[in-house]
């Protein structure tokens, strides 16, 4: 209670030097600085912007522990880093990538431009989008706080039981990840159901789904799969959060319970989730590859057919993971036939991509360099993923860099490759401003070449016997020149990232001011000025086919046509409940970490009140009369 | 937009269906749905956790020796009782007549906190045969999953209430209707849930 109280005094104090010291006006002047306008935003667009910065700095957080980690691997009988701290490196790094820099990073795109892209002129539930963000960032904080108070969790990002169980992770780390966790996965399934009921109920007159861009049906099919499968997550959770702080028996075998349980709940998550990380980077390059090539998507409809293909199987292979726990060779079969399936619809994506730049009018900007990089770091994944599901051979690969090198392949090469993709693409319309052409070269080759170098060695190295999660290993076993370059990679990719952080300080002070279609661009949200105004479209667009914009360079003056007349546009006001609900979360997070029942509670609490406060309030938002537009036309 | 068109007004120019009469009132009505299905998914984990662990009860009281029929027969039938009471007050809104659905909305809440402390003093009685969450792997699945359903009962009743409240000073509008309609939703949803707890947790435990 009395740190809480320091806390809130020392929140106060930094408000007031923001604002410039108490008095009279205090509360006045900290509702009009720049912060509190952040704070309590409920527009897309700025929403977008958060989530791509927070994913940002999550990013180069897990990106210095996976260094740390290579330092640690580059000489045998290395002893930079001791074993307990490399447990809680190698469990962090996991856990950061996944949850809360990937997903962020491909939720601000989709927060930024799915809206756009189908002609509306925001999300379906404003706050709800607020409040999944904040309840992500304060997921994301109380996780990475561990690192300072307590040590961090140790038991891998999966967090198998017994291993994770109070008996042999007896510190707070685990709690963290539990906690932090749940919070931060609320947050993405309010953000779920917010993108799926966007795109079905406020698609612009004419935009059929079947002349949604594929970004946006990509975001779709990753927002069903994010419905139906972090509520598990959820579950499998607050199981072991009960089994760590209260007793219980789920998966502590002494009492009846079953590691298994543990294992299988996690993966019914953790596979189609996977699957929400890449598919959206899919959406990217299929936009990117029709833009820079100059022509429509080949096969759009077969495109779709494959997202939404591997979306359903997606859900029927997390055994896959689990084939050594021997569950039987029927079980072990039928999920390592359903995995090879997910090839095909992968395999039809890849051609179509190929065949989209086949007789384009190919400009190979950033973006597109990133998709062609894609392409063959994707390939390669694949291969080795079709490897893996082969059960006689994955018993030998199982727990090896093998495995390590696979799922980097895939992970890297897919949704990083893909959000830096779509970063570039669609960074003008963010900011309204370009990014170095020549920094983004400068960026790409160093990160592209250094990620090979990374983790090409790394499938000899599993094939060797090199065991995953080791955090050091001896010499005579052939095992030194891959670790050697796997390192020297890592170093390499971490100098390409500094490029890209003088390109972003280079597009604020000095980038060109982009106009509201900088890459003769193909889809509606190119017709909107950059950054766009905070109601999108002065008059909601009239879609005559698919890529609307195209249809209309070709075929008009290059202008949409509108669908309504001018009229007052209704916004949502902004709130600053998702950020104190998102506060109690944190709050309650926090004391159930330290087995604190009355912090956890009060929490809880708090998170109640503003419930409760945001269903009594009448908030019917504002109307932004046709006079006060910035813009005309569409 | 033909929204007006298609919908008859009735006295007090509201649409006979006014839930769904705005775009905000469909996106939530379809939101909640959607959010239905992902609580379908949370309570099928839990499903799935108790039939692998119930028969791990390490010796202590078996299902059929616990479970006596003639409270949860009651529990039932005040839990299904309720869910056509929410009906009711639906229908009342689709009557515009606030009283009606406010009524029938208290009767609700009134069923809700009555399942509750039948809920709670089944629980009671567990503890007291040596039943825990901690007793057994059988005990904490059983605990996690009807308790997960019997939290989502006190936050249903709580919601309600918040709503009976909201009705009268406010009324019926298109801007409070949807909330009434998702709450009936939610409801229901809670029901059909103890519908299956009923079936798996009970009913097949007192056969075995």
């Amino acid at each position: 209670m009395g740190t809480l109280i320091i806390l809130l005094v020392f929140v106060l104090f930094l408000a007031a030097i923001f604002t410039g010291g108490y008095n009279r006006r205090y509360l006045e002047r900290a509702r009009e600085s720049w912060l509190w306008g952040w704070i309590t935003t409920v527009d897309h667009k700025k929403i977008g912007i958060m989530y791509v910065t927070a994913g940002g700095l999550f990013f180069l957080i897990g990106g210095l522990e996976a260094l740390l980690m290579r330092l640690q691997l580059m000489f045998p009988n290395n002893d930079f880093i001791s074993g307990d701290i490399y447990n809680q490196l190698l469990s962090m790094h996991g856990t950061t990538m996944i949850f809360l820099v990937s997903l962020p990073l491909l939720f601000g795109l989709m927060n930024v431009v799915v809206p756009l892209q189908i002609g509306a002129r925001d999300v379906a539930f404003p706050f709800l989008n607020a409040l999944g963000f904040w309840l992500y960032f304060a997921g994301g904080l109380l996780l990475n706080l561990s690192w300072l108070f307590g040590g961090a969790p140790d038991a891998g990002w999966t967090n198998y039981a017994t291993l994770a169980l109070p008996e042999y992770s007896p510190g707070p780390g685990v709690n963290y990840y539990v906690m932090g966790l749940q919070i931060t996965g609320i947050g993405t399934l309010m953000s779920g159901i917010n993108f799926l009921v966007t795109i079905i109920n406020m698609r612009t007159p004419g935009m059929t789904y079947l002349r949604m861009p594929l970004f946006t049906w990509s975001a779709f099919v990753a927002s069903a799969l994010i419905l139906f499968t972090f509520p598990p997550l959820t579950a499998g959770l607050f199981m072991m959060m009960f089994d760590r702080l209260f007793g219980t028996h789920f998966f502590a075998v002494a009492g009846g319970g079953n590691v298994t349980i543990w294992q299988h709940i996690f993966w019914i998550f953790g596979h189609p989730e996977v699957y929400i990380l890449v598919l959206p980077a899919f959406g990217v390059f299929s936009d990117v590859f029709s833009t820079f090539s100059r022509k429509r998507l080949f096969g759009y409809t077969s495109m779709v057919f494959a997202l939404v293909a591997i979306g359903f199987l997606g859900f029927m292979v997390w055994v896959h993971h689990m084939f050594t726990v021997g569950l039987g060779p029927v079980a072990n079969t039928i999920f390592a036939i359903a995995t090879m399936a997910i090839a095909v619809p992968t395999g039809i994506k890849v051609f179509n991509w190929i065949f989209t730049m086949w007789g384009g009018r190919i400009r190979f900007s950033t973006p597109m360099l990133f998709a062609n990089g894609f392409l063959v770091v994707f390939v390669m994944g694949g291969v080795t993923g079709v490897m893996l599901a082969v059960v006689p051979a994955n018993f030998q690969f199982h727990d090896s860099y093998f495995v390590v090198a696979h799922f980097h392949y895939v992970l890297i090469g897919g949704t990083i490759l893909g959000s830096f993709a779509g970063i570039y693409y669609w960074w003008p319309k963010m900011f309204g401003r370009m990014l170095s052409e020549q920094l983004g070269k400068w960026h790409f080759w160093p990160f592209y070449i250094g990620f090979h170098l990374t983790f090409f060695p790394q499938h000899w190295l599993g094939l060797y016997g090199m065991p995953r999660r080791v955090y050091t290993w001896m010499p005579g076993y052939d095992l030194e020149l891959g670790n050697l370059l796997s390192s020297i990679g890592a170093i390499l990719m971490t100098i390409s990232l500094f490029f890209f952080l003088y390109n972003v300080i280079w597009s604020f002070t000095k980038g060109e001011k982009a106009g509201s279609d900088p890459w003769d661009g193909r889809t509606l949200e190119w017709t909107v000025s950059s950054p766009p105004p905070e109601y999108n479209f002065a008059q909601l667009p009239r879609v005559r086919g698919l890529d609307p914009l195209w249809v209309e360079k070709s075929a008009g003056n290059g202008e949409m046509q509108p669908a309504e007349p001018l009229g007052p546009i209704h916004m949502p006001n902004p709130n600053h409940l998702p950020f104190l609900m998102s506060l109690g979360f944190f709050i309650s997070g926090f004391g159930f970490v330290f087995q604190s029942i009355q912090v956890g509670v009060l929490g809880l609490v708090l998170v109640v009140v503003t419930l409760f406060i945001r269903s009594f309030e009448e908030d019917h938002g504002y109307h932004i009369q046709p006079e006060e537009l910035q813009t005309k036309g569409v | 937009m033909n929204i007006e068109s298609k919908t008859a007004t009735v006295a007090g120019g509201i649409p006979s269906e006014p839930e769904k009469a705005t775009l905000e009132g469909k996106n939530k009505i379809l939101g909640f749905w959607l959010f239905l299905g992902a609580e379908t998914v949370l309570f099928a984990t839990m499903f799935g956790t108790y039939l692998a662990l119930k028969e791990q009860h390490l010796g202590g009281p078996r299902p059929h020796e616990l479970f006596q029929m003639p409270m949860v027969a009651a529990a039932t039938l005040i839990l299904l009782t309720s869910s056509l009471t929410s009906v009711l007050a639906i229908m009342g809104m689709h009557e515009n007549n606030v009283q009606k659905m406010r009524t029938w909305f208290l009767i609700t809440v009134l069923l809700g906190f009555a399942f509750l402390g039948l809920e709670a003093y089944e629980f009671y009685e567990y503890v007291h045969e040596g039943h825990t969450i901690t007793s057994s792997a059988f005990g904490s699945s059983f605990y996690l999953l009807v308790g997960t359903h019997g939290s989502h009962v006190l936050f249903g009743v709580f919601w309600i209430t918040g709503l009976i409240m909201q009705a009268g000073t406010r009324g019926i509008t298109v801007h409070t209707a949807p909330k009434y309609y998702v709450a009936s939703l939610y409801w229901h949803f809670v029901d059909v849930v103890w519908v299956f707890i009923f079936t798996v947790v009970y009913l097949m435990g007192m056969m075995a």
